[in-house]
């Protein structure tokens, strides 16, 4: 597993997140707390909705468009709604924020 | 021959090696120890204790000059180490070199000094070592004194000068105290007791400079400009290993001397334990895994097996009337679930994390007795699952009943107000209950409790209860959310009357079920706070809906739309060619006319949003607020300036309404509408607040709805002349304000306080009108600006991703 620095949590508001382009789709990068981060994919398996752009509370995120709500460390949809938002592995050095690369690199093409 | 055993740093770490080392094998070594203060091994933790007077150095001492001598121990201190030898195994001290078999390095950390411009100004000092404890105990009364960091040491640090007298201000970057071992509840308790302390504490403040006087520090200026005179001045912000002499000496080093089990470093001669190591990627500033190092380097150096593992680490402040306990991880990792116990009546917060059967982290404010239990199940990796249900309440818990949550209304004396509209006491019900009454439509029919804004309506029913036993039976009131028991009208009847002024206030004082809240009950006690708190409390856009937080309208494909204001729905050329040209430059797909009188720009890209604010800035065009649980729109026809049965100036009274509102936040949306005639071209008897212009003057409605429910407005007054129209409309936005419930249109308010109570409020009292008024005009000194000019200037960048990278080259 190999790491890529993101940028610095402070750029993230606490219970708040910020967006990671990558070639294979966005990524949201979620601050729980002071010193917590979670990724995520950004599109939430309903309809689509921007997950970065939803309401973080605890450890889930609200999507804004319907409602679904997230749990960010296993990705199931809480409560009557069904579904599953992909996670990725990340963590926190230094105040940096370091995303597995997985997430990010672009699929060789092989 | 004996070995010749070097050790360099006379503090705890090396203390307890030099304790074992000489109990297990009292001949095995000739030690020669090096420190560079004058003095040898006391009990640096209990510096604390000492600056506040409970202790006195003497008693902190662990190793006097007897025990050295003892144990043939030969002190070297007040000397420093200039250099290692490695290759002649020699230790070069200032004084002379002595030669080692084996050596140890103990030179513990160095407080971390934060750049500033004046941070080498005399009296800056750090928080590490006696003579800091000597310059502290040094302040009293009349001296004032800015510590700079709110975690453990700079804590302990200004409630200790804080007991002598000393006006102490404690500056921390992050939203709360020690972030690093508390979560936001038990900071938020821990800060209400250091304020009562009388230690000011400012948080989410940035240390700019340090500004001196004559080469000494006169006062700390913050980012904001705020300034604070101290005469001195702590910075504890944090330690950083000393690992210079074990560079120098060409050692691995990674943030610490890089050290493997054994302590050993990369040579094979040279241990090293305390804060200087670096082991397996973690630095250690607390002391118990010290003392487990040392165990194990006083094994090593005797030939014996050993070897050193982390642990999971608890935390206590040492700070008189503060009982708090942290210990194992509450922060990050998958499947984890929460236990959140708050008893707000004794400032009590428990928080357990919990990973399967397992309990992981726990964090504890108030009430630490049961901490050492919880550590012990963390450490041993007890199994919960048997005893989760009440494993909050620790080892002693026997069952038994919950707390009653009506002993709090029978305990209230017959004189307590109860409804403060009415000025119904407590008594009043009670007597009307003996009198028949046994609902709360009787009482309210014969007491008037709770007839007028309603909020007391679960107070009543309280005393119905109390009062009637189980011949009442309490209807069952919707909750906000899952997060607590309390309605809407509690919530908000309770933080005015305790004066909450933070959510985090909130959550502890109101027994808040989860950690901070959900998307139900985050954005209506955040309008809550910011409605009746607007120079205390701040807006957190973090507990706003995304259209609120960004400004613009999410769309169901995440694109935004933009609607700019036009002030009465009046707009000019210049206006719609920058709309024109805004909505060219950014490919806006479609653009629309509102029924709100407003061109709305849709699809336009979140990314894209503050440059084409800008744009429209510079045409002089600003929010339209079409996002927001507040002022949308005041909608106009041309009145008298055009039309042939136009009785007042019906736009311009448009234009002065939306100037004087706009930017306010309500507990829905609010729109309004200005007829020039009954004609009602405006279709101002539909909306939340119309103004119909007759020629006697203005009719003002409120109420009115056009949306799911259909609503003709209800008549409040007719007044004669605009100024007045103008501060009836304020003085009802501000009543509904102060007393709706979050997501309910006025129509909604209405039902519940009836048009009646409103007439009294805001027609016939006219001081209360004015005291309306004078609170609305409060609130918006701080909400009646352009929120977009604002994130132009200073959120920009939070629009756009934090990290691009489809930017990278293409392979």
């Amino acid at each position: 597993m190999s790491w890529i620095d993101i940028g610095h949590i402070d750029e993230v508001p606490v219970r708040g997140a910020r967006l990671v382009k990558t070639h294979i789709g966005c990524i949201a990068v979620f601050r729980t707390a002071e010193a917590e981060v979670f990724a995520a994919t950004n599109s939430c398996p309903h309809k689509g909705g921007p997950l970065s752009e939803g309401i973080v509370h605890g450890q889930s995120v609200t999507c804004p468009l319907h409602n679904w709500v997230f749990d960010l460390n296993t990705g199931e949809a809480q409560g009557a709604d069904d579904g599953r938002i992909t996670t990725y592995p990340v963590r926190l050095e230094d105040g940096r924020i370091l995303l597995d690369d997985s997430a990010v690199a672009r699929r060789s093409a092989a | 021959m004996k070995q010749r055993l070097v050790v360099i740093g006379a503090g705890m770490a090396s203390g307890r090696v030099l304790e074992h080392l000489t109990d297990a094998a009292p001949d095995a070594f000739d030690i020669t120890l090096f420190n560079a203060e004058p003095r040898g091994n006391y009990n640096r933790i209990m510096l604390s204790p000492v600056l506040s007077g409970e202790k006195t150095y003497e008693e902190i001492v662990t190793h006097d000059d007897a025990w050295y001598a003892e144990r043939g121990i030969a002190c070297r201190f007040g000397e420093k180490v200039a250099n290692i030898d490695r290759e002649m195994k020699v230790v070069e001290g200032e004084k002379g070199h002595v030669p080692y078999d084996k050596l140890v390095i103990a030179t513990g950390s160095n407080p971390f000094m934060i750049p500033l411009p004046g941070h080498d100004l005399e009296g800056v000092i750090a928080y590490r070592d006696l003579e800091d404890t000597q310059r502290m105990m040094g302040m009293g009364p009349g001296n004032k004194v800015v510590v700079i960091g709110g975690g453990l040491l700079g804590l302990e640090a200004a409630a200790g000068m804080a007991a002598h007298g000393v006006d102490v201000t404690v500056v921390h970057i992050m939203g709360h105290l020690m972030e690093r071992q508390l979560d936001e509840a038990a900071g938020y308790l821990l800060k209400k007791s250091l304020e009562d302390k009388g230690i000011k504490i400012c948080l989410q403040a940035n240390s700019k400079e340090i500004l001196g006087q004559d080469g000494k520090v006169r006062a700390l200026r913050l980012e904001d400009g705020t300034e604070l005179p101290c005469d001195l001045l702590v910075m504890a912000v944090g330690i950083r290993p000393n690992t210079a002499l074990a560079e120098q000496a060409g050692l691995a080093v990674g943030r610490g001397i890089h050290v493997d089990n054994q302590m050993l470093t990369s040579d094979p001669d040279v241990f090293a334990v305390g804060e200087c190591v670096e082991h397996d990627g973690a630095v250690f500033g607390l002391v118990a895994p010290l003392y487990d190092q040392a165990k194990v380097v006083a094994q090593a150096l005797l030939g014996e097996e050993a070897a050193f593992t982390q642990k999971i680490l608890s935390t206590k402040l040492k700070v008189t009337g503060c009982d708090l306990f942290s210990a194992g991880d509450f922060a990050d990792g998958p499947g984890r679930e929460d236990i959140v116990f708050r008893d707000p009546s004794r400032g009590v917060y428990k928080r357990l994390v919990i990973e399967g059967d397992h309990l992981v982290g726990a964090v504890m404010y108030g009430d630490t007795a049961d901490g050492s239990w919880f550590f012990g199940l963390i450490k041993d990796g007890t199994s919960v699952e048997e005893m989760r249900e009440t494993l909050i309440f620790g080892p002693a818990y026997q069952g038994g009943d919950t707390a009653d949550p009506l002993s709090a209304v029978a305990a209230l004396p017959p004189e307590a107000e109860i409804c403060g509209c009415n000025g119904v006491c407590k008594s009043d019900i009670v007597e009307a209950i003996s009198a028949g009454a046994t609902d709360l439509g009787a009482v309210r029919a014969s007491t008037k409790a709770s007839a007028s804004c309603g909020t007391c309506t679960g107070l009543v029913e309280q005393v119905l209860q109390v009062t009637l036993g189980d011949d009442f039976q309490m209807p069952t009131a919707q909750p906000i959310c899952g997060c607590t028991d309390l309605t809407h009208e509690d919530v908000r009847r309770l933080i005015k009357g305790q004066e909450l002024k933070s959510q985090a206030a909130v959550w502890q004082e109101l027994g808040w079920k989860s950690p901070n809240g959900c998307h139900v009950c985050r954005p209506a006690i955040n309008y809550y706070l910011l409605a009746d708190w607007p120079l205390e409390y701040q807006d957190d856009p973090q507990s706003r809906f995304v259209n609120e937080r960004k400004h613009a309208n999410i769309q169901k494909d995440g694109t935004f739309s933009v609607v700019p204001r036009m002030w009465g729905g009046i707009t000019t050329p210049e206006e719609l060619r920058a709309i024109a040209d805004a909505a060219d430059k950014y490919d806006v797909p479609t653009v629309k006319v509102t029924g709100g009188q407003r061109i709305d720009l849709l699809g336009v890209k979140g990314e894209d949003l503050p440059a084409i604010w800008s744009d429209l800035n510079q045409a002089g065009l600003v929010s339209g607020h079409a996002y927001s649980k507040g002022l949308r729109t005041v909608k106009t026809c041309v009145g008298t300036d055009h039309c042939r049965f136009g009785t007042q100036d019906s736009t311009g009274l448009g234009i002065k309404l939306e100037k004087i509102l706009w930017g306010s936040w309500t507990p829905h949306k609010l729109k309004l509408a200005v007829s020039g005639c009954p004609r009602n071209c405006a279709e101002a008897t539909c909306k939340d607040i119309g103004v119909v212009c007759v020629d006697s003057g203005y009719q003002i409605s409120i109420g009115g709805a056009a949306g799911m429910d259909v609503k003709e407005t209800e008549l409040l007054c007719q007044v004669p002349t605009e100024y007045e129209a103008i501060e009836v409309v304020m003085a009802v936005t501000q009543a509904y304000r102060e007393g709706g419930k979050y997501l309910d249109r006025i129509y909604k308010w209405l039902g519940k306080v009836g048009i009646d109570w409103v007439k009294a409020q805001v027609v016939d009292d006219l001081e209360s009108r004015a005291a309306l008024v004078e609170r609305f005009e409060l609130s918006q000194s701080i909400y009646r600006k352009d929120p977009w000019a604002e994130h132009v200037r200073e959120k920009s960048q939070t629009y756009a991703p934090i990290a691009d990278f489809t930017l990278e080259a293409a392979e």
